[in-house]
């Protein structure tokens, strides 16, 4: 059953092939859309026609490639915009809340940290609606009220980083906290005694401490924020991102162009993926 | 040294204050009010349960919200079926120095874009997928077959995008887990199967509450899987909303939908956390 035992064939071998088969069914999807992105043909879809990059660099007008392709560069540049300006926004209030809940005393803070863990376990599709909601309502109190019209409280991009911000900082806090807790607070008390305010103390000792955790949580949020659709699918405008703007094709039918797409993302969000874990083990070694 | 105390908590607690109230506390307040809003025969807008009642009346909106519930439970259990022994496989049974690098690849498909996983499926699965055209070379069948758009597939789909969220925290259980544990009560004389329910599945029983909250919810919200692998008949209950919202744009029937949403999740992650007698925040984090 575990390591320390004798095992008996049929089931160690039956074991092995349950994980095989398991791992294939993980990265059957994945493998199969980069494969599709070189053949050459119309279609995602086998037989194999012989290899192509024509649906990186094909520049019309029988075939337009990723890389000639605006609509799709200008999702993916308005994602690149959105997820920069998320997770700049969620690592600024996620840390400040981590602060607040490990090393600050105040009533209440039971309620409020619960209350900060809710956007976890709210469905992302009602988070949309209800932000378009008080949005929506808020631009119309003004409108009729003070006669003044704000666009970013229709759908728009900003709209969009606020939504996506509204959880995503709750990741950055998780993550942040948990390595706060870690935090051998002789360390302030040793800068506090020596003269240091408490925001140097921040600055000089706690921020150093902090930084792989900043820099995964930075990762993390970029990453979420760069591929969230159903928070987004309620409050995009005309700038879609790239989620949406990927699903509005696959819906009406596929394209090649799709699985080049796919296949830049995969790479490049795995290359992330290997370079915040480098981070994390370096960080926890630390 | 108090007033920077103070000071302090005040910088810290206003941005977080703001972020909860603007962003979490006030649109969900919005969502209930305008649930409870509607128009009277004049266009005029009216405070009225019309919007309730025409969920208990319709019988096509109950009806896809208990099938929602009801396949969320399923993809959850299921979702816990097939990632229980790939988690039991890499903390206890495979050599350790290739345990991380299993858990690693583990991990990697899920930091892939939602949207690209499905579809990676779906160009598997339609009628003119790969393992329809593999079926056909090996003359297995005659006639291609579609296998998206069924609740099978649907159902398939959501265990794949979900299994991280219960791979992980079972994991980090069982990793925590003392193998002698299971070696005491080998040499006692227990079988496998009583080693299994009396000693494993009580010591996973965290990771497993909290792997089962977060997919049993992500399911539960889950749009663009049942859209794209369901096809038309997936009859899931954020669609429904979308559709209130988008199409029909009647904004008072969607946000009573969502209300009645987030109140059937809060409901079934409370009892989740009732069951295994845990507290929110140690279940997330």
């Amino acid at each position: 059953m575990i390591r320390t035992f004798p095992q008996s064939r049929g089931y160690s071998l039956g074991f092995k092939i349950y994980i095989c088969l398991f791992y294939l069914f993980l990265f059957a999807p994945l493998v199969v859309t980069c494969v599709l992105a070189f053949n050459d043909s119309s279609f995602p879809s086998l037989p194999w026609k012989g290899f192509s990059l024509d649906w990186f660099f094909a520049d019309g007008p029988a075939r337009v490639g990723i890389f000639h392709d605006s609509s799709n560069l200008t999702s993916i540049w308005v994602s690149t915009k959105t997820a920069f300006f998320v997770s700049l926004l969620s690592l600024a209030v996620g840390s400040m809340g981590a602060f607040l809940f490990e090393q600050e005393d105040f009533p209440g803070k039971q309620g409020l940290y619960f209350l900060a863990l809710s956007p976890l376990v709210i469905p992302g599709v009602i988070l949309g609606i209800s932000i378009l909601l008080a949005a929506n309502a808020f631009g119309l109190l003004l409108e009729e009220n003070l006669g003044i019209d704000v666009p970013i409280l229709r759908p728009s991009f900003w709209l969009v980083v606020l939504g996506q911000f509204s959880f995503i900082s709750t990741f950055v806090l998780l993550v942040v906290s948990a390595r706060l807790k870690k935090f051998d607070h002789s360390l302030e008390e040793a800068a506090l005694n020596l003269g240091a305010t408490r925001f140097e103390v921040i600055r000089y000792v706690t921020i150093p401490f902090l930084r792989p955790a900043l820099i995964g949580a930075g990762a993390v949020a970029f990453l979420m924020s760069f591929e969230n659709f159903n928070t987004t699918l309620f409050l995009v405008g005309s700038d879609t991102t790239l989620p949406i703007n990927l699903y509005l094709q696959v819906r009406d039918g596929s394209s090649p162009i799709i699985n080049a797409i796919s296949f830049l993302l995969i790479v490049s969000t795995s290359l992330l993926a290997l370079i915040n874990l480098l981070f994390s083990r370096r960080g926890e070694e630390a | 040294m108090k007033s920077k105390v103070s000071s302090g908590l005040f910088i810290f607690l206003t941005p977080v204050l703001l972020w909860l109230l603007l962003l979490i506390v006030i649109p969900h307040i919005e969502l209930l009010l305008m649930s409870l809003q509607g128009e009277s025969d004049l266009g005029e807008p009216i405070w009225t349960l019309s919007n309730y009642t025409a969920f208990f009346t319709e019988s096509i909106y109950w009806y896809t919200f208990v099938r929602t519930a009801v396949y969320a439970l399923l993809v959850t259990v299921l979702t816990f079926a097939v990632t229980f022994p790939v988690a039991f496989y890499i903390t206890k049974v495979v050599p350790v120095r290739l345990s991380g690098f299993l858990t690693i690849l583990l991990l990697v498909p899920f930091w892939v874009s939602e949207l690209v996983r499905v579809y990676g499926w779906m160009i598997l699965l339609r009628e003119s997928g790969v393992i329809n055209h593999f079926l056909l070379q090996l003359g297995l069948i005659n006639q291609p077959v579609e296998m998206l758009y069924n609740d099978i597939s649907m159902i398939m789909g959501l265990v794949y995008t979900s299994m991280l969220f219960m791979v992980v925290p079972l994991i980090s259980s069982l990793e925590g887990m003392d193998d002698s544990m299971i070696e005491a009560a080998h040499d006692l004389g227990a079988s496998k199967f009583v080693i299994f329910f009396k000693i494993v599945i009580p010591y996973a029983a965290p990771g497993i509450t909290s792997g089962s909250i977060v997919v049993f919810m992500l399911a539960l919200g889950n749009y663009l899987t049942p859209n794209l692998m369901g096809g038309k008949n997936s009859l899931w209950f954020t669609e429904q909303i979308y559709n209130e919202f988008i199409a029909s744009f009647n904004w008072n029937q969607g946000a009573a939908f969502g209300f009645l949403l987030l109140l059937l999740s809060s409901c079934i992650i409370w009892i989740g956390l009732k069951l295994g007698r845990q507290q929110l925040g140690k279940a997330l984090s």
